[in-house]
């Protein structure tokens, strides 16, 4: 089974937030950055798991950035990808990477496509549904459970009012959600063998262009909290409903 | 601005997430618009109410299949010359949404807040610690609104209903098994949500909770480390991991308030919260805050609730 998981570099979730260039950009300066959490954990796990459980295939991973991603990029060879892609293009919009990432995957012959739900920087959620339409694929989002048998997966997808377990023919593409998989964190052998693991660099595609981001900002500071002794506690339900009026 | 609204109507009621979809749909507009939808629901003209001149339905697609609704929503817009899609940021959403910004080369964006600003919406970004404002430069927009965003119009209008006629094609995700939530309200949609987190110390604790979100029409939720030790089931797991939610008023009993929590609620309208530790974290981002036992605070609340209930 050949298994593209599509990886996104993030800040740190409990990175300093902050822009600069007048709000028009995330302030990188001094943070950590880290593989998404859900690119990571969910389905970069899921899909070693998959390809170990049949004793066959390929995990690639593929990330659209600049050469500052090669770091996060190589964390995804030490958990145990067998190789990555790196598209040379600066990530400005959903439909710009996903496109990107479908001019690189349309003629490789991919099973399974596996993206985390969203990114925690962009929290969009976007990307992996917009792969498989340019590819003509299904997909699955909030994915917390897959399971391949053959060439047909099955899969657990929260829905409005619950949890659906659907059947869908490889190949496809899944955004993977929490359940699917368990964190694993890289052994010595594993960052060892990253350093050499193949990491190539593809020029960016035309792609077109949307809009994207203008300005950024921060929420209002939150005033200060409203104190209630506890043994008055019967009066923390009058003021939400005399004062804040949310009840 | 020719404007049509796609939505899951699925089910015995119209959604919330539906109506307000609709409403700002019509907004947008600024006038009535064209609303495509699916399955079997018999409530459709209703949705005149929210200001839909007409229902497009494809009765025979009773699953999201992103494909097969993909088609639907592309043909509908090209017979209506459509260059707004208005979508619903939720699970069925996010399945067709990203799929039709493909399709039709158009920007997309992701959880608007509300209404645009100078051509700019505004969507959190950050998991809710900080909001972008974004402008799409594309001839067509997919514009997906975060549920609990904006109030439902309630007009007097009634919608005529069309069955859609054409071909979707074979749907290739079958549906092998659901599994329902419960009956309670869906907690995305709940306007008042008490959560409770490891402070309950067991599962066999929560009939309290249980019975202030009951007294206050709200939803229960929890904590991650709760659901993680299946105290609570999955779904009811709010955070940065879990659901994101945007109430009117967010009661957290016993959570300390992670960063990773707060992700997913920080949008709440009011936060109350609720901890035996004055040092919590979530004291920072809360309201109004009790420092005290959960089971010595919770009788108090439910008796103030019952007291509220029966003044009104």
């Amino acid at each position: 089974m050949k298994i593209l998981v599509l990886l996104s570099q993030v800040p740190d979730t409990t990175a300093r937030i902050a822009f600069t260039n007048e709000n028009t950009q995330y302030d990188g300066n001094g943070v950590t950055f880290i593989v998404n959490p859900y690119d990571e954990w969910y389905a970069l796990v899921r899909a070693l798991e998959l390809k170990e459980a049949k004793g066959s295939g390929s995990v690639t991973t593929i990330t659209v950035g600049g050469a500052d991603t090669e770091a996060t990029i190589r964390k995804g060879l030490a958990i145990g990808a067998d190789d990555a892609v790196r598209v040379d293009a600066q990530p400005t919009e959903a439909l710009q990477v996903a496109e990107q990432i479908a001019a690189f995957a349309k003629d490789k012959g991919f099973d399974l496509i596996l993206a985390g739900k969203e990114t925690i920087d962009h929290n969009g959620g976007q990307v992996g549904a917009m792969v498989a339409e340019l590819l003509d694929l299904p997909y699955v989002p909030l994915a917390s459970k897959l399971d391949v048998n053959g060439t047909v997966a099955t899969v657990e997808r929260d829905v409005p009012g619950g949890v659906e377990v659907v059947e869908v023919s490889l190949p496809m593409v899944i955004g993977a959600a929490k359940g699917m998989a368990e964190q694993r964190i890289p052994n010595m052998r594993g960052i060892m063998a990253a350093r050499t693991k193949p990491l190539t660099v593809i020029p960016a595609a035309a792609v077109d262009d949307t809009g994207g981001t203008v300005k950024f900002e921060l929420p209002p500071p939150k005033g200060a909290v409203k104190m209630i002794p506890a043994e008055e506690a019967g009066k923390l339900i009058e003021l939400l409903h005399t004062e804040a009026k949310v009840i | 601005m020719s404007v049509i609204v796609f939505i899951d109507t699925r089910g015995d009621k119209i959604p919330k997430a539906a109506q307000e979809a609709v409403t700002y749909a019509s907004q947008l507009a600024g006038g009535p618009v064209t609303a495509v939808t699916f399955g079997g629901s018999k409530l459709l003209e209703s949705l005149g109410a929210q200001g839909a001149k007409k229902v497009i339905v494809a009765r025979g697609v009773a699953t999201v299949d992103g494909q097969q609704l993909t088609r639907l929503v592309g043909d509908v817009a090209a017979k209506e010359g459509a260059t707004t899609i208005v979508c619903v940021h939720d699970a069925t959403g996010k399945a067709v949404a990203p799929r039709i910004a493909a399709k039709l080369k158009a920007g997309h964006v992701a959880g608007a807040l509300g209404l645009p600003v100078d051509g700019k919406f505004k969507r959190n970004v950050f998991s809710g610690k900080a909001q972008a404002w974004m402008q799409v430069t594309s001839a067509v927009k997919v514009i997906s609104l975060m549920p609990n965003s904006i109030p439902i119009a309630k007009g007097d209008g009634t919608a005529t209903v069309e069955e859609y006629i054409g071909d979707l094609g074979t749907a290739r995700i079958t549906v092998k098994e659901v599994r329902k939530a419960g009956t309670g309200i869906p907690l995305p949609e709940a306007e008042i949500v008490v959560s409770a987190g490891r402070g309950m110390k067991g599962p066999e604790n929560w009939a309290p909770v249980e019975e202030l979100a009951q007294l206050l029409g709200g939803a229960t939720a929890c904590s991650r480390p709760v659901a993680d030790m299946h105290w609570r089931p999955h779904h009811e797991h709010v955070g940065q991991t879990g659901v994101a939610i945007r109430p009117n008023c967010y009661i957290a009993i016993g959570i300390s308030g992670a960063i990773q929590h707060l992700a997913g609620v920080n949008q709440s309208k009011v936060i109350a919260v609720i901890n035996k530790d004055p040092e919590a974290p979530f004291f920072k981002a809360a309201d109004y805050g009790i420092v005290g036992d959960a089971f010595e605070v919770l009788p108090k609340l439910i008796e103030a609730a019952k007291k509220l209930n029966a003044e009104r």
